[in-house]
């Protein structure tokens, strides 16, 4: 598959003191990357500001930071946030991910292929992708 | 009948419980309805791979689950559609197989599979005569598949024209010409000027000719044949007419002209839009709701206009993503399918 690494030397910035929340509870934070053994919180994809979360409206939308302009993980790493938030938030909720304007190459079409449910669904059949997701999660407890 | 000046509902007839994943898509049986003193009969397609049938008791109203289509899909059951006789039903899989189903009145037996599609296939469409199937596929293609003697079906013409996922194929109510709509945000037109089965894509409607500008998830026709809706991930519905008088005398292909827009209506994706015989628009979206349209009547230099007939919101627990009017006259009943797992039937009644 991926030889070598896209993102060589990624910047880990320190974990932030998790503060206790009062909202619906989203841990995207212990999202591990797919190439490293870092969080997406240590490589700052995924920040806390970057999640919003409007329970009245039973609407999330995070928006993610790719480490590299290019990167090819960007699909999985998108796939690994929804499956999160799919099986963390209640099905009321409406879910949209993007890439953080500016932060890909292929920033439209990115967002359009995260954001088709029928595509979501069909890669959620593909026993690979699953396995790649999966690794990315923290165990369910 | 004046639809406006009536004071209508969408009165919730029966939650039809028994999928355990997303229901995709719902289709009626055609020649299944109360007016021919058969009872109605509904097929529904989900996440869980299975088909269900369920019809409608004569005596007691109620719907029941007749029996499960299971064991032949493994995957996601994306649509199915009957054929014109309502005799055979076909199934499109993201297995990447196409299934066709008799139907023995209490059985269904798999009599046919058609493979050819390199993965997922999305819709299925018979032609109005039951001659020929189209399919479509995340893999770019559109398939024409000719039914032959013995339950064998043949592929008749690959059609390749789209830059994306074919979302879904759909034949013109009265003539073969086959329509269809894709991830790339056009809609296609495919049509074989002489008859010999050569078809090629006709026209293109894309976002430079009025279109949609992005994803178009489905297509459907009003009765007479000369008008066309469509519905989109940019949250429009587009209204599409033709010189269908032109195109039945057999002169020429007779291109198809954006009339009008609907915009404002849902606030997420629009999964699904299907006209009625007697001239309703249905249409069901990521926003759990459905809403109704009809022609305003009132045209002015700029083309017809529609208005909003009403609006049911939360008619699910989550995204709607098919609504279809039953075929039968007078008895105005809409089936819709949800992520929530359920089916719903519909009726449109007048308030108390």
């Amino acid at each position: 598959m991926v030889t070598g690494l896209i993102n060589e030397n990624p910047i880990i910035y320190p974990k932030k003191e998790r503060r206790l929340r009062t909202d619906t509870s989203t841990t995207d934070e212990d999202i591990k990357d797919p190439e490293h053994p870092n969080t997406l919180e240590d490589l700052r994809v995924v920040t806390e500001d970057s999640v919003e979360v409007d329970d009245e409206n039973s609407y999330v939308r995070v928006t993610f930071t790719p480490t590299v302009e290019h990167c090819s993980m960007a699909t999985v790493i998108g796939l690994c946030v929804r499956v999160k938030l799919l099986r963390s938030l209640p099905s009321r909720y409406k879910i949209d991910i993007r890439v953080a304007p500016g932060s890909h190459a292929t920033e439209d079409a990115l967002n359009k292929q995260l954001n088709d449910k029928e595509r979501v669904a069909a890669a959620l059949e593909n026993p690979n992708l699953v396995e790649m997701v999966d690794e990315c999660l923290p165990s369910e407890e | 009948m004046d639809l406006m000046e009536k004071n209508l509902e969408l009165v919730e007839i029966q939650k039809l419980e028994g999928h355990t994943d997303r229901v995709w898509s719902v289709a009626w049986n055609p020649v299944s309805s109360h007016a021919d003193g058969v009872s109605p009969i509904l097929a529904s397609c989900s996440g869980d791979s299975t088909v269900r049938i369920w019809e409608q008791s004569s005596l007691s109203r109620s719907w029941t689950c007749k029996t499960v289509l299971e064991e032949t899909h493994t995957r996601t059951v994306r649509s199915c559609a009957w054929s014109p006789s309502g005799q055979l039903l076909a199934t499109a899989s993201f297995d990447g197989t196409t299934g066709i189903w008799k139907n023995y009145g209490s059985e269904f037996d798999c009599i046919s599979t058609l493979e050819g599609h390199e993965n997922e296939v999305k819709s299925v469409s018979w032609n109005a005569s039951g001659s020929h199937l189209a399919t479509c596929s995340r893999d770019k293609s559109v398939w024409i598949w000719e039914v032959l003697e013995g339950n064998e079906y043949d592929c008749a013409a690959v059609l390749t024209g789209h830059t994306q996922d074919v979302k879904m194929v759909q034949w013109h109510p009265t003539m073969d010409v086959l329509f269809s709509c894709s991830y790339d945000n056009t809609i296609k037109v495919w049509w074989s000027e002489d008859d010999d089965g050569e078809y090629q894509c006709v026209q293109t409607l894309g976002e430079s000719n009025n279109g949609h500008s992005s994803t178009v998830w489905s297509i459907s026709f009003n009765a007479a044949g000369d008008k066309m809706v469509t519905c989109s991930d940019d949250l429009t519905l587009k209204i599409w007419g033709t010189d269908i008088a032109r195109m039945q005398s057999g002169e020429d292909y007779a291109p198809w002209i954006h009339l009008c827009t609907l915009s404002g209506y849902h606030d997420r994706t629009i999964y699904s839009a299907h006209w009625s015989r007697d001239d309703i628009i249905a249409s069901g979206a990521g926003d759990n709701a459905i809403r109704l349209f009809v022609d305003s009547k009132d045209d002015s230099v700029d083309g017809p206009s529609y208005n909003l007939l009403l609006r049911k919101n939360k008619a699910h627990e989550n995204d709607v993503n098919s609504v279809q009017w039953s075929p039968g006259e007078g008895n105005r009943l809409l089936a819709s399918a949800s992520d929530d797992g359920m089916v719903k039937i519909w009726q449109l009644a007048t308030k108390p």
